[in-house]
């Protein structure tokens, strides 16, 4: 074991630790050691088991046997609380918060600043909370009702919770997940400033250069069982990949050849005070359209608007030449326009129902012949999906809660996708989801532009920007700075962009 | 700066609003309805229902309820009574600690069935609203005594439930001591907070490291408390018992909470507002006969009160988040 090569002993230690849940065996036989000073990232394909892992850390699982050692001493947490009490802190993958607290009491909950008298300090508090999102770059209002706030900012504060616990031991559950790179890069600098001052961290996230950009040692899980761990210098992205995904995966982005016929969405000046300013531009049929950006710099709430659940002040969109009524989402699906919403957990899946009901439901008519819905076709649809999106689940009549993040998240893009319109607006389609399905949702959509549906990608990733659109759009705090071309589009003139260089788009090519 | 503290100022103030027409109408029509001897009683008349008020919206506010109150307000109202007839000198303070003691006992019952044994509150307090409500009648029919009357009491005990200081009934200084604390608490108190938490989100509590089991339980035992302390004082202020004190409490309760703005649905409120709630339902009970409704008419005020708070908290609910959803981009602190 590792022990001879590292002669001191890991913060914390999982030794051949096995969970089940029902049928599912979520875990089997992980051992898996975080040392102080060391970031740990744990990698694998959606549901492989890493939250399993992340819970059982947490508190929120026991494990069905194997042991879990603190500083080489057995331990049994019963409850999140033992956890905490221990040094542990959790960045959960998907963040829960207390809708109606105020975003800095959701950061320090259980643990607030105290004055004379046992009494809450609220300007310590605040204090303390600006200063966390300070840190992590993203200048949220700690007085503010955390009702309603994005994905990204929730995640944000997800994160916050944990450093303020002031905690030894630190597990993020894809906590770049909804980070475009800007706010990742300054996530990763405190997390380093944390494993400098002799913390262990365990890292998990879907983008392997994140992995290679942060961690100090890798441990790769697959259909719960342990695969293998190195150190990150020794183990090239091809092994990785074959370790997680037990093949190797030859090309992320399928090579497309481009022929955009006419507009199809055709955005003209649109304004939604406080939100975005004068934005324009158009997708043709066979185009896929990128828009790049900071998180908080206002794509999604153009698509919103352009969608038609938020309104609109001023501009103009058609759909096909015919002007689209603002703030009609039924005008915008009849106009042949989707959107695969942003927070697909809360706008696109409903938990309790199965997951065949789930895939089926954008799509009722297919699988009802007179109207009755049959469930031997609605269990192939959601089959053939499945199997497409390589969804991994114990049977397809469990519960959508049951599935792993990332499968939630496939089994909402296959809902959408597969309603087949002729706009498409993805807001973070691969999002959350492992590397073997991002091929295919990238080849889907790729794919779907071909047969001639125009594509609007909203992307934090800017690989998957870059690789999949033909024409990216930057946005920087509610304005379009740039628009670029596919041979102009890199990195660097993305990122100018995005953080507030660039100038005001191209206006002719919006005409 | 602070949009949630102005939500709930706002509450608060458009109460006041409404105190402030329905007593300038019914003065109008009644000028002694505003004289201090009506002032007076409008205060009086209020406080006990504050008192359950405040208890209750430390549960609504984790989610849960008590409908039992009126129960075990009979209760704690029927064993004053006792403690005189078995003695007549028994100290007013060791009658009021002894109900507090019943009530506290009663509001564990119901506490460790919710927070231990998991059954919904809402069930396992209907449930002992009837059990309670039985053993009350239980103990008046066993022992025979169906009615204490004031001249069985002692006159102390008497005297307290009818006096003031300095023009300050009693039983509105026990209310305002009583929401002074309770306000303290879950203002600046971490458990206070962590109640709020709870009721906004059990899953998320859970995983914040919150014991929402014990905190649960010791909203149930301090609501018991004072429910049991609202009955003696029921007992002094009217000086007649029976084993039905209380009867249909509850719902002057829950509606008092609902209208001074603590959501049914847990995670907000505060209980200035339930004590609010509680001084206008009363107010509007007292104003009707002046204002000619007939008598039977005052039941359904606080069924419709209830019926319209919570129509309008689900609409002004949806409203907000609509905004907030809408402002998540404008965040620049
Ligand atoms: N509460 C549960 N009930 C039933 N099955 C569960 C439960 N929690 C997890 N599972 C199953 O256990 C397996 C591992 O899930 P886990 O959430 O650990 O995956 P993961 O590696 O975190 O995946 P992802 O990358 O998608 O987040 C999955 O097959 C999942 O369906
Ligand atoms: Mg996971």
């Amino acid at each position: 074991m590792e022990a001879t090569e590292h002669p001191s002993v890991p913060l914390l230690e999982l030794r051949d630790v096995t969970k089940s849940f029902q049928a599912v065996r979520a875990l089997r036989g992980v051992s898996l050691a975080l040392r102080a000073g060391e970031v740990h990232a744990l990698a694998g394909e959606n549901g492989a088991g890493k939250s399993t892992v992340v819970r059982i850390i947490g508190g929120e699982h026991q494990p069905d046997s194997g042991e879990v050692l603190l500083d080489g001493e057995p331990v049994r947490f019963s409850a999140p609380r033992d956890a905490q009490q221990r040094g542990v802190a959790v960045i959960h993958q998907e963040p829960i918060q207390f809708p109606d607290l105020s975003v800095a009491e959701n950061v320090f909950m259980g643990r607030q600043p105290l004055r004379q008298g046992r009494r809450i300090d609220r300007r310590a508090m605040h204090r303390g909370a600006a200063e966390v999102f300070e840190r992590l770059g993203v200048p949220l209002d700690p007085a503010r009702q955390t009702r309603g706030l994005s994905i990204a900012d929730q995640q944000i504060i997800e994160i916050a919770k944990a450093l303020v616990a002031d905690a030894r031991i630190i597990v993020m559950d894809e906590p770049t997940a909804a980070l475009s790179a800007v706010e990742a890069e300054r996530l990763f600098r405190v997390a380093r400033g944390l494993a400098e001052r002799g913390a262990a961290l365990l890292f998990i996230s879907h983008r392997l250069d994140e992995m290679y950009a942060l961690c100090d040692r890798v441990t790769v899980l697959r259909d719960g069982a342990f695969v293998t761990s190195s150190r990150m210098s020794e183990i090239t992205n091809d092994e990785l990949v074959r370790c997680m995904v037990g093949r190797s995966v030859e090309q992320l982005f399928p090579t497309r050849e481009h022929e955009a016929g006419a507009d199809v969405l055709v955005v003209e000046g649109l304004t939604r005070a406080g939100h975005f300013n004068d934005i324009s531009f158009s997708v043709r049929a066979g185009e896929i359209v990128g828009l790049a950006g900071l998180v908080g710099s206002g794509r999604s709430e153009v698509a919103r608007a352009v969608f038609g659940v938020d309104g609109r002040d001023a501009g103009t969109v058609t759909v096909n030449g015919r002007p689209l009524r603002a703030g009609d989402p039924k005008a915008a699906i009849a106009a042949g326009v989707a959107l695969v919403p942003e927070d697909r957990r809360e706008q696109g899946l409903v938990l309790e129902l199965p997951i065949e009901r789930n895939t089926s439901l954008a799509r009722l008519r297919q699988v009802s012949p007179a109207g009755i819905t049959r469930q031997s076709r609605e269990r192939a649809l959601a089959a053939a999906w499945g199997e497409r999106l390589g969804l991994k689940y114990g049977r397809l009549a469990d519960p959508a809660a049951t599935l792993s993040g990332g499968n939630q998240q496939k089994v909402v893009l296959g809902k959408w996708l597969a309603t087949e319109p002729s706009v498409l607006i993805v807001d973070e389609p691969t999002r959350g989801i492992d590397i073997g399905a991002k091929v295919e949702v990238h080849a889907l959509l790729s794919e779907l532009a071909a047969e001639g549906m125009a594509v609007l990608l909203i992307s934090s990733e800017l690989p998957e920007v870059l690789g999949m659109a033909d024409r990216v759009l930057v946005m920087h705090e509610g304005r379009l700075t740039a628009e670029l071309s596919k041979e102009e589009a890199n990195e660097e003139t993305v990122m100018y962009a995005a953080t507030g260089n660039g100038r005001a788009g191209e206006e002719g090519s919006a005409a | 700066m602070n949009r949630v503290h102005s939500l709930l100022s706002g509450r608060e103030m458009s109460i006041v609003g409404a105190l402030v027409a329905v007593v300038a109408v019914t003065a109008f029509v009644n000028p002694s309805f505003v004289s201090p001897q009506g002032l007076h009683d409008m205060f009086l008349n209020a406080s006990i229902i504050a008192l359950l008020a405040i208890g209750q919206t430390l549960l609504v506010i984790t989610r849960n309820i008590d409908l039992s109150v009126g129960s075990v307000m009979g209760l704690t109202a029927y064993l004053s009574g006792q403690m005189f007839i078995a003695d007549s000198g028994t100290p007013v303070i060791v009658v009021m600690l002894a109900g507090m003691a019943l009530g506290a006992a009663c509001g564990a019952f119901n506490g460790a069935l919710v927070a231990i044994a998991k059954v919904p509150a809402l069930v396992v307090t209907l449930g002992t609203l009837y059990v309670f409500r039985g053993i009350d009648y239980g103990w008046a029919s066993a022992t025979g005594v169906h009615q204490i009357n004031a001249d069985q009491m002692s006159p102390e005990f008497l005297s307290f439930g009818s006096g003031s200081v300095l023009g300050i009934p009693h039983l509105t200084l026990i209310a305002l001591v009583a929401l002074g604390i309770a306000g303290y608490a879950l203002h600046n108190w971490r458990s206070g907070r962590e109640l709020y938490a709870i009721g906004s989100n059990p899953q998320a509590a859970r995983l914040a490291g919150i014991p929402a089991g014990r905190r649960v339980f010791t909203s149930f035992v301090i609501s018991g408390a004072l429910v049991g302390l609202a009955g003696v004082l029921h007992a002094s202020y009217f000086g007649t018992i029976n084993a039905s004190v209380g009867t249909g409490k509850e719902l002057a309760v829950v509606a008092a909470v609902v209208v001074g703005g603590v959501a049914i649905f847990g995670g907000s409120g505060t209980v200035l507002g339930a004590a609010l709630g509680a001084l206008l339902l009363t107010t509007i009970t007292g104003a009707l006969p002046i204002l000619g409704v007939p008598a039977f008419w005052q039941r359904a005020v606080d069924g419709a009160a209830l019926l319209l708070a919570i129509s309008l908290d689900r609409a002004v609910m949806l409203r907000v988040a609509e905004r907030l959803r809408k402002e998540r981009s404008l965040r620049r602190v």
